[in-house]
């Protein structure tokens, strides 16, 4: 473990300090990122303005579900973008070879290798968004509800991982899958309203078939200390689900690898 | 020594059916991919899920038909003004492959109309399908526009293309200058996807924003062009008249940016 720790460490330095070279990237990041959240919340009021209200959630509730959302978005991009794109480059150019033979778990090499300073931005604000719109909602910082907030919000970052690794990982069979996260970014899209603003059919597929459900509106629900023990459970089974299939799903990805021409 | 008009017009129609039909060949080739570029604009069917739920008490002021046609209307023009050139031209101006492009007695510009235009020939056959998939889950929502709807909406979605193609373009000259420059898209991309209509018809937006997004150019690349084809009533002449007007802004800046940014290439990456 403390090999892990250690390593990622070097890791991250390294990429921190090539990253760097381009600082007025952090500019234009932080505009985007802040113009996004104010065009969400400009969304969020089209609804709200006309004293409609989304599934039935207050206007604070749907501040912290687009909280959630803004940093997931920013995790994605620090972390998530940056590995799990050059799979496909490792595969094609055959170099996943000698990320095979390091002496560390390939999954953890092939996810952790980078880290982009970039989404950071998108962390902060959705953290803060979270914790305004929270106190504005009149959540209590009660130590139960502090904790149901931090597991389903970790169990909200496994799910979004693993989605993400198992849709690299099957570039191992179709070398040109990038696109297929376009399109899974594309339908998180509808994370940034509560699920229950969706009519039922959208609900149920983007609660069994895509669970955006548990990657913004359950841990909304926590943070804002109204989560049943039911949608707990049910988020943390499938974050450790999802976990194990994406492991799983590894091991067997890497049965069918054959490296590049030779 | 200028040859003829009629040999010089039979010369360019040569040189668009050769560019047209190779870059057709190149883009089947990754029919796969485009196909999943079109799944990725499913946001008008997100948002038309979120405005029919909300919809349900009625008082939007449009019906709920009125508004499953506008989104897939508005999918279907995004599927057709999808503008890449900016990715593109980083990746050739980086590479060098820029240079071989440049010694060609063709503006390079056309290479890359070619390779849109060839592209959304490719994605066309799969948006028909996904519209087809539409009405069958949703057959009340079917209509067919008027031929003169049609013709009309064709147009403005073309226009519309034209116009985002040329301010993409524009921006694309910064690649001359810096070799990030494809960050900037996504600050052009913010103002095109809250104020084209993407997200809602521009009729639902509050009276002062509407009349702020129609002063920008926007509206004109999502909401004009679908609400054409939904069959809804447009003023026709001054919304081409605004397209009109804008292309006229940024053609000479965009011609001013070419040559400078040629004069300052330095064949970077060869």
């Amino acid at each position: 473990m403390g090999r892990y720790l250690s390593t990622l460490r070097i890791f991250w330095i390294a990429s921190l300090t090539a990253e760097l070279e381009y600082k007025a990237n952090f500019v234009i990041e932080l505009v985007a990122t802040a113009g996004n959240l104010v065009g969400s919340i400009f969304v969020l009021s089209l609804f709200y303005g006309r004293g409609q209200s989304l599934g039935g959630w207050s206007w604070e509730g749907a501040l912290v579900v687009l909280g959630v959302y803004t940093l997931l978005e920013g995790v994605t991009s620090t972390l998530l973008q940056p590995n799990l794109s050059t799979i496909v480059a490792h595969v094609r150019t055959g170099s996943l070879d000698f990320v095979l033979l390091k002496p560390i778990d390939s999954q953890f090499w092939l996810s952790a290798r980078t880290f982009s300073p970039w989404g950071l931005p998108g962390i902060a604000l959705g953290a803060g968004l979270i914790g305004y719109a929270a106190w504005r909602a009149g959540a209590s910082p009660a130590p139960l509800t502090l904790l149901a907030a931090a597991l389903m919000l970790v169990a909200s970052l496994l799910i979004l991982y693993s989605l993400w690794f198992v849709l690299a990982a099957s570039s191992i069979w179709f070398v040109k899958i990038w696109n297929a996260t376009e399109v899974l970014r594309s339908v998180l899209v509808a994370g940034r309203f509560p699920v229950s603003a969706f009519p039922a059919g959208l609900r149920a597929f983007f609660t069994f078939v895509v669970p955006v459900a548990f990657l913004t509106t359950v841990p909304a629900e926590a943070i804002l200390g109204r989560a049943s023990g039911p949608w707990l459970l049910a988020g943390g089974a499938v974050a450790a689900g999802s976990l194990v299939v994406s492991r799983w799903f590894w091991q067997f990805a890497l049965r069918f690898y054959t490296s590049a021409s030779s | 020594m200028r040859r003829p008009l009629l040999q010089r017009l039979a010369h360019g129609r040569r040189i668009a059916a050769v560019l047209l039909s190779s870059q057709y060949a190149y883009m089947l080739e990754y029919r796969a991919e485009i196909v999943l570029w079109a799944l990725s604009g499913v946001l008008p069917f997100i948002m038309l899920g979120l405005w029919s739920a909300i919809d349900a008490g009625g008082g939007l002021g449009m019906s709920s038909l009125q508004l499953a046609r506008y989104f897939l209307a508005a999918f279907v023009v995004r599927q057709f003004t999808i503008v890449w050139v900016m990715y593109t031209f980083e990746e050739d101006n980086l590479t060098g492959r820029l240079s071989p492009y440049l010694l060609q007695p063709l503006p390079l510009v056309w290479r890359y109309v070619a390779a849109h235009l060839s592209e959304q020939v490719t994605r066309l056959p799969f948006v028909v399908l996904l519209v087809g998939l539409f009405f069958l889950l949703y057959p009340a929502a079917f209509w067919w526009p008027s031929l003169s709807s049609l013709l009309l909406g064709m147009l403005a979605t073309l226009a519309a293309f034209a116009l985002r193609f040329l301010m993409q373009f524009t921006l694309t000259m910064v690649c001359f200058w810096s070799e990030k420059a494809s960050a900037l898209e996504r600050l052009l991309y913010l103002p095109y996807l809250y104020l084209s209509g993407l997200v809602a018809p521009l009729a639902l937006y509050p009276e002062g924003v509407r009349t702020f997004a129609f002063w920008t150019p926007f509206p004109y690349m999502v909401d004009v062009p679908a609400r054409i084809l939904a069959g809804e009533t447009v003023p026709f002449g001054p919304s081409f008249a605004a397209m009109a007007a804008w292309a006229a802004l940024f053609l000479p800046i965009n011609l001013l940016l070419w040559r400078r940014g040629l004069r300052h290439y330095s064949a970077m990456g060869a």
